[in-house]
């Protein structure tokens, strides 16, 4: 069978899969739509949490990002890993002892008041809702190249997959696909990196495979050939990073606990039934994460090496099939600098911007690029993002491993997408209409308006989708300040610290929240030809500021509530509560 | 979270009893161990002292980038592991389990 044919079936057979576990688990009170009713084994959990975790970004792009940053790599591998144990030690069981539904009923609560709760449901949707275009534009790129659908199409496809088992479903029909979609996506992540492992060091272990000798009876480790090969062409080394140490080290912070204060995280612990199962269960999320992120980097040191060796000084006409294809689609250009007819790769960018292409095909059949040259000697560009989707052709594996990719691609951007989904209704229908505008509703009106709330949130991430603002890779930087420097502290603070009150706590929200989006605004958007090392405070990166952001929060939310009202016994009694675990129960319906 | 005021008084007087402090306290003990290895291992092996031990070998790798790409992440999850286990053993000696 061809690779097209066996594509549609297996996401075909896949999309079966996922609307069929959505008929069967379909919600019927607020209680299964928000928490799945409170009783997920910890280990379902486990996988689910990490396929709502592992979204299109780590399983296309993060492994080719490593390739091209080496080292530098590092602050996304630990970042988005390291976070879990911020979030099991100090966040996850204390809010399931909590027991409510969402991360503003939290804040609320323990910040005594709607203004509180308001800040929360603002800082959620705006985070949620960054990443949410993201997923669904992978959605559509991994249609369109593997499926030949146009891309809005694509993205149809996937709003109506979505639509079914987020809006039928809530939170118990997203918990089990997400269950089947971990398996599909860690499966079509580990089979082409097995195979290319034992391609390039004859080890079918990846994790083993990276430190192992390079199979061409040579003797030397992978990482010595890539420091060497890269050393030869002009390349910083690949196990020596080029960021400064104060900046890596902020990005992996900002990275940890803006993991930790990323609602759509937080709620799955919400799911189990109790608190020791929380505890757990974030242990099984990141064992069944770190099945991928420790392959990852594997992956991306072999697809750098197995790239430089395919292109570097070939001739067009002699280059594989898999880099015409790519070409064809515009994720890779190739403008002969110095007339030899072959590929030189350099460091440095070979022309200005993403490559525009001639009508009219070069001498040797490529695709003749316009852009205006820069004086690098490098000639070829390359999308970080085709290492994964391009690594099974660069391999020459078998049709069905690249049908397989194009399904975990699309289970990894779907299963993010509809945990993402959950939270921004859920955060619509129960903490802004529920317990903010129209307190008196019954069960069956909030689960009604959950329902509207999944259907138009789905209607605006598919929008997005479709005509993406230009700045959406961008804003993922966001997501994650957002996040450290507003909702990790004021959650931190709340469990404790028995004396941070209201005002502390809001006050620390706002200068944490106002902080890192100016921050990041200015040098992205204001100033963009001021974002370099020399302007950034400290040396801190607009990536990273988040961890500044959250010192921020810290700092201010201490001081006010030093000099504001003490917090109410009540509330003190509340904290109390919930650091026992003794008592817990699972949310009631309303 | 005030529900009704017979529960929140049984509960704020199980809350500050001494059994529950010093529950708290072991908590808190055990919490700051791991997360000091916690940040050792990620923040210190991987980032600050990444130089240093990267002039180490360790099976084909260097050791600095090893811990920084590979073995902060084990770490992390035995962390998780053990935090859990031991609060398991925690929550029974003072009887707070769930």
């Amino acid at each position: 069978m061809d690779v097209k044919l066996l594509t549609y079936l297996f996401v075909g057979l896949s999309f079966a899969l996922y609307i069929g576990i959505a008929i069967w688990s379909r919600a019927a009170s607020t209680r299964e739509f928000y928490v799945a009713g409170g009783h997920v084994h910890p280990i379902a959990n486990g996988m689910a949490t990490a396929a709502d975790w592992m979204s299109a970004a780590s399983f296309i792009s993060m492994a080719g990002i490593i390739a091209f940053m080496g080292y530098d790599g590092t602050v996304y591998l630990m970042g988005w890993t390291g976070g879990y144990v911020v979030l099991a030690l100090l966040l996850a069981p204390y809010l399931r002892k909590f027991g409510e539904f969402t991360v503003p009923d939290f804040i609320g609560s323990r910040y005594y008041g709607n203004t509180a709760r308001v800040v929360a449901v603002i800082c959620l949707i705006v985070v949620s809702f960054t990443y949410v275009a993201g997923q669904m534009r992978g959605v559509g790129i991994v249609f369109s190249q593997f499926l030949d659908v146009d891309i809005t199409l694509g993205v149809v496809i996937g709003m109506a997959v979505v639509f079914m088992y987020a809006v039928l479903g809530g939170m118990k029909g997203i918990t089990y696909t997400q269950v089947a979609q971990y398996c599909v996506l860690i499966f079509a992540y580990l089979v082409p990196a097995i195979f290319i492992s034992m391609l390039i060091t004859g080890v079918p272990i990846p994790q083993f495979g990276l430190g192992a000798a390079v199979a061409d009876g040579s003797g030397v480790p992978v990482l010595q050939r890539l420091d060497d090969t890269l050393a030869e062409l002009g390349f910083s080394p690949y196990t020596e990073g080029a960021k400064s140490t104060i900046d890596v080290f902020a990005i992996t912070m900002a990275l940890m606990i803006g993991t930790a204060g990323l609602p759509h995280v937080i709620v799955r612990f919400f799911t189990v039934p109790k608190v020791s199962d929380a505890r757990k269960s974030a242990g099984y999320a990141l064992l069944f994460i770190a099945l991928l992120y420790t392959t990852a980097p594997a992956v991306g040191a072999f697809a750098r090496l197995n790239f430089i060796d395919t292109v570097h000084d070939n001739a067009y006409s002699d280059t594989a099939p898999w880099f015409r294809s790519w070409e064809n689609i515009g994720l890779i250009g190739w403008l002969d600098k110095n007339g030899d007819g072959a590929i030189q790769y350099a460091p440095g960018a070979p022309f200005e911007g993403a490559p525009s292409f001639a009508t009219e095909r070069g001498p040797q059949g490529e695709r003749l690029v316009v852009n205006p040259a820069t004086d690098s000697a490098n000639e070829v560009y390359v999308d970080r993002d085709i290492m994964v989707l391009a690594n099974p052709e660069i391999a020459a594996l078998p049709p069905w491993v690249i049908a397989l990719v194009a399904a975990g691609g699309l289970a990894a951007a779907l299963s993010t997408a509809a945990g993402l989904l959950l939270v921004i209704s859920t955060s619509v229908s129960h903490d802004l209409i529920k317990k903010t505008l129209a307190r008196g509703i019954s069960d069956r009106q909030e689960l009604l308006y959950a329902r509207i709330a999944a259907a138009l949130a789905i209607g605006v991430a598919g929008y997005l989708g479709i005509n993406p603002p230009g700045f959406v890779a961008q804003v993922v930087a966001f997501a994650f300040g957002l996040a450290a420097a507003s909702l990790f502290p004021a959650i931190l603070m709340g469990i404790f610290s028995l004396r941070m009150n209201r005002e502390g706590a809001v006050s620390g929200m706002l200068v944490g929240l106002g902080f890192t989006f100016a921050y990041i605004v200015y040098f992205k958007f204001v100033a963009p030809e001021l974002n370099t090392a020399e302007h950034w405070w400290f040396g801190i990166s607009p990536e990273g500021i988040g961890t500044l952001g959250a010192a921020a929060n810290f700092a201010t939310a201490f001081a006010v509530s030093a000099f504001t009202r003490p917090v109410p016994a009540e509330v003190q009694a509340l904290v109390h509560r919930i650091r026992v675990p003794r008592g817990v129960e699972t949310p009631h319906a309303h | 979270m005030v529900r009704e005021s017979g529960e929140v008084v049984r509960d704020e007087h199980s809350g500050i009893s001494e059994r529950n402090r010093a529950y708290w306290r072991a908590n808190l003990k055990l919490g700051t161990v791991l997360l000091t290895i916690w940040f050792v291992v990620s923040f210190g092996f991987g980032i600050l002292l990444v130089e240093p031990l990267n002039r180490i070998p360790f099976f084909g790798f260097k050791l600095g980038f090893w811990w920084a790409q590979q073995g902060a992440i084990y770490v992390f999850i035995v962390l998780i592991f053990v935090y859990a286990w031991a609060m398991k053993r925690l929550d029974r000696k003072y009887d707070v389990h769930d």
